[in-house]
């Protein structure tokens, strides 16, 4: 360092530097920005196409094949058979309903829990017990799903804590079941849902808040008509992981729900017991229909890009 | 708007409530991993040590454990890889298809894992031909890590902004010099906080693993689904479950401390 800070200043000319094959290919993309973006693109976008969408779109083409039912091999027939099945069959009837009636009823509890908590995350606590309550919201989303459904088998069997706090009022827990399967369903999805309504509430400045107070909004008034609507497209964003998580769910079911079943459960017991690969991919297309249609229902609210 | 005293109490207690609900199940599963009862009965009518030692011996949990962390390491350097690139195209590129591409991004965990499962265990066995294996599990598991990478590294990437890259061009340095000496070192805490992500994301994933898994291969969640309904097993998938919980501090501290330290640079 002190030897050119001493050095008289002389014009010292930079050698240009070696042609080497890093350089050229490096001066040869800097001029051809297309060649850059397609060198960025090509290797994420292959692996996206080839692994994700050609198996998605190969799993709508699945469902209109069939199963030699001697061989189990699969014929590459076109039918019509799985879907007329899966359509007019009373058992997938009733498992769509009972599965959407779960789901939906999961995205309701888990935003009526969500609203109360998240509001005082980002309007009430102070910047420390804030960053604690989030800390603490986080933290069992970390924790395994599975550890989590394991949880509450043991927290509603006929001798779990439940049984054990409600005993003395005369009560009793569910047990396994629907009811169980929808308490570990909220469960499990609540942290997904509290995190985009507390970012969207976040956002909601306090001046209006104030506002509303000063031109005689009453707190309620101001909820109804100020925080809610501003958070609308975070709550939205919310209902589409609960309501998309438990519409395919199967394990939760398995381990909660007693011998009840859901959609999920027909599709693996297709894939594995039964290996009928087309019929499950028929199952499949039930939540893949109905999740777009929520998609396309509530993509002009916003929410999309609250995700 | 001006809350009384008496609606912020109201809030408060209701939040409490509900974070005592959240961590209920976890105390009990705490308490069950000391317990004398097999059959998670309440309250544990004796304590004991023995599932503890039993566990850290269980040569199937040691070993699912290994097979997991393998998968998730790999699904991780993939999606980091892929990731990072795709992030980069998005970010400092304008061109056509833009949002059609980072729509496919979020797709595969916007999709239940039933759906990314099945069309994958579809693709791999009916189509291409392929048994499955453990790679076929790495290959599902990066393709809905990616996500997590992506939204790291492209958040960093708009708020850095491209100047210091132009600096270092204007000094002489190609693309290659720029990436390593400039771009990558602005990018090193969001790819590690995407990492972790992946990693948990890929050691946690239970429904895709089933789809995707050759029969040879167990994950720990694999091992605990097999292990939950066997009752001289289940307080075993206790300890590990307590295990699980514990070790998952260390990336919610370091990814705190992350995001924390950018809050600081700013």
């Amino acid at each position: 360092m002190t030897d050119t800070a001493t050095a008289p200043p002389a014009a010292r000319t930079v050698p240009p530097p070696r042609a080497t094959a890093a350089r050229r290919s490096s001066a040869w993309l800097s001029a051809h920005p297309r060649f850059r973006l397609a060198f960025l693109l090509t290797a994420p976008l292959f692996w996206l196409v080839v692994v994700y969408i050609v198996a998605l779109a190969l799993l709508l083409v699945t469902a209109f094949w069939q199963v030699d039912s001697f061989t189990g091999e699969i014929i590459t027939e076109w039918t019509l058979d799985n879907i007329i099945t899966v359509v007019t069959g009373a058992l997938y009837q009733t498992v769509t309903l009972r599965t959407v009636g779960i789901a939906l009823l999961v995205t309701l509890i888990d935003v009526l829990i969500a609203l109360p908590i998240a509001f005082y995350m980002a309007k009430v606590a102070s910047p420390r017990a804030q960053r604690l309550l989030v800390i603490a919201v986080l933290m069992p989303l970390w924790a395994s799903y599975l550890v989590k459904a394991y949880a509450w088998r043991a927290v509603l069997s006929q001798e779990g804590i439940l049984e054990w706090i409600l005993a003395p009022f005369g009560l009793h827990t569910p047990g396994y079941g629907l009811t169980a399967t929808v308490i570990t369903l909220s469960y499990l999805w609540l942290p997904y849902v509290i995190l985009p309504i507390y970012a969207g509430l976040e956002r909601v400045p306090d001046s209006l808040l104030e506002a509303s107070a000063d031109l005689g909004g009453k707190s309620w008034r101001t909820l109804g008509s100020v925080v809610l609507p501003l958070a609308f497209p975070a709550i939205i964003a919310g209902t589409i992981f609960a309501f998309s998580l438990s519409l395919g769910d199967y394990i939760t079911v398995n381990i909660v729900g007693g011998t009840n079943q859901m959609l999920g459960n027909l599709v693996y017991t297709n894939v594995g017991a039964a290996n009928n690969l087309p019929l499950a991919a028929a199952i499949a297309l039930i939540p893949i229909v109905i999740i777009f249609g929520y998609l396309a229902l509530v993509r002009r609210t916003g929410a999309l890009n609250n995700l | 708007m001006r809350l009384s005293r008496l609606s912020r109490t109201v809030l408060g207690v209701v939040t409490g409530l509900i974070l005592l609900v959240v961590y209920l199940p976890l105390f009990v599963v705490l308490v069950n991993s000391f317990s004398t009862s097999t059959s998670l009965s309440w309250p544990p009518p004796g304590f004991t040590l023995e599932w503890w030692g039993k566990a850290f011996q269980s040569a199937g949990a040691l070993e699912a454990v290994a097979t997991s962390v393998g998968i998730a390491v790999v699904a991780t350097v993939i999606s980091l890889a892929l990731g990072t690139l795709i992030s980069l195209a998005l970010q400092r590129f304008e061109f056509f298809g833009r949002d059609a591409i980072s729509l496919l991004i979020i797709l595969p965990i916007a999709l239940p894992g039933i759906i990314t499962g099945i069309a994958l265990n579809n693709f791999f066995r009916t189509i291409m031909g392929v048994p499955l294996s453990i790679w076929t599990v790495v290959i599902a598991h990066a393709t809905f890590c990616i996500v997590t990478v992506f939204n790291n590294v492209i958040a960093r990437l708009r708020r850095t902004g491209t100047n210091l890259e132009e600096a270092s061009a204007d000094l002489g340095a190609g693309i290659w010099t720029t990436f390593r000496l400039v771009t990558f070192p602005q990018l090193r805490s969001a790819l590690l906080a995407g990492a972790l992500l992946a990693f948990a994301l890929s050691f946690d994933e239970i429904i895709v693993t089933t789809f995707t898994a050759g029969s040879g291969v167990t994950t720990l969640p694999i091992f605990i689904l097999n292990n939950m309904f066997r009752p001289n097993q289940a307080p075993i998938v206790s300890v590990i479950a307590v295990v699980l919980v514990i070790v998952s501090i260390v990336p919610i501290y370091l990814a705190q401390r992350l995001s924390g330290s950018e809050q600081t640079r700013r």
